[in-house]
């Protein structure tokens, strides 16, 4: 596992290194932190959370022929009790955003936010009245990937860099202890925004 | 119950279908080190191209701003003077952005671009952590200027 996150770095400056210690990394539980870090990262269980055509991509991603088993997410939950990740795979209407908050705030820290595809992301074609702009007003989310749909290859990319992202992580900073408390507010294109994330989480 | 037909005999055809597909040849594309062959008309990330001599085919006509279903291009154009020439033609992009997240790679952009300059291309490895970095700027787009080989063109 550990050789295809390092390909995938080499190949992709945009990455984050891992901190060392000069920069201010944590001495006690630096040793710590890798051992948890690997186990977090090899054992993502994504929630199911298709809500439209991208969802096939998803679960195309998830069989043989690509087979997220390789990386130990192969057990989609269909409880947000159980599941560390969050794939929202398609457009996410403006009755589904309250929903989506809900079971964001259900799952157990630490949690991770994958937006695929344009329309989930920031509304792709679907720039209407209907549909929020971008999964992020509502929820803080950690991988975007473009594609209408993302082929599964460019899904499993996605993963591997949120496992990267999650190998960077320290466990002196607290991160998943404190409550994300603000989330990134984006605008939409006609200046307002589509829900506010502060009612769904009180 | 007859344990033998009832039970091992099912057990045994069972397990032949799981031995079979066992045994037969692996269809997983261990992705990161083991790519899929991509199919000749994939769509994705766009290339602006150059002519063999180096200028640039964009005119910044803004053709495949108005092709484009989502609205996810910009361009800006300015014109061509003698002393700074970046195309053949009278007028040039002078800023030419993607919105890589919202598009869609439907490639309408490619069809409606009258000089062939925007061209999608087989480079799926797009996911990023930010909303920001998805706006693929001219410079990112544009393909690198041909290098040239000296020798052989008898300049050394
Ligand atoms: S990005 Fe495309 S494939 Fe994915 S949900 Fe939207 S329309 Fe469907
Ligand atoms: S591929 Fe389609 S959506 Fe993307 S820039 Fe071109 S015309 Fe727009
Ligand atoms: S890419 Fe093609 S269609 Fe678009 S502005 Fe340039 S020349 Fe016009």
């Amino acid at each position: 596992m550990d050789t295809r996150v390092q390909e995938i770095v080499l190949r992709d400056s945009s990455t984050p290194a891992i901190p060392n210690l000069e920069m201010g990394g944590n001495v006690l539980v630096t040793r710590l932190d890798e051992i948890v870090n690997w186990a977090r990262r090899n054992s993502i269980f994504p929630l199911t959370f298709g809500l439209a055509c991208c969802a096939i991509e998803m679960m195309s991603s998830a069989a043989s022929r690509f087979d997220l088993a390789r990386f130990g997410m192969e057990v989609f939950r269909a409880s947000p009790r159980q599941a560390d990740l969050m794939i929202v795979a398609g457009r996410v209407s403006k009755k589904m955003a309250p929903v989506l908050r809900q079971i964001y705030d259900q799952m157990p820290s630490p949690k991770w936010v994958v937006s695929m595809g344009a329309c989930a992301s920031c509304g792709g074609i679907f720039n209407n009245y209907a549909i929020v702009q971008g999964v992020d007003q509502i929820v803080p989310v950690d991988v975007y990937v473009p594609g209408c749909p993302p082929s599964p290859d460019a899904l499993i990319y996605a993963l591997i860099k949120l496992q990267q992202k999650i190998r960077t992580q320290r466990l002196g900073m607290l991160l998943e202890l404190t409550p994300r408390t603000e989330t990134p507010a984006l605008e939409t294109s006609d200046g307002t925004r589509a829900i506010e994330a502060s009612d769904a989480s009180k | 119950m007859n344990i033998v037909r009832d039970v091992l005999k099912p057990i045994g055809k069972g397990l032949k279908i799981t031995m079979r597909h066992f045994l037969e040849p692996k269809d997983t594309v261990s992705y990161p080190e083991q790519r899929k062959e991509q199919f000749a008309r994939t769509r994705w990330k766009h290339v602006l191209l150059r002519y063999e001599n180096g200028l640039e085919r964009c005119i910044g006509c803004s053709l495949c701003a108005g092709a484009c279903p989502v609205r996810c291009i910009y361009v800006e154009a300015a014109d061509n003077t003698d002393t700074e020439r970046y195309s053949p033609g009278e007028r040039y992009a002078k800023r030419y952005e993607i919105n890589l997240l919202r598009c869609i790679y439907c490639g309408y952009c490619q069809d409606a671009c009258p000089t062939g300059a925007i061209v999608l291309r087989e480079d799926y490895e797009l996911a990023d952590y930010t909303r920001e970095s998805f706006i693929a700027t001219k410079e990112m787009l544009l393909e690198p200027l041909p290098v040239r080989d000296e020798v052989a063109e008898g300049v050394k």
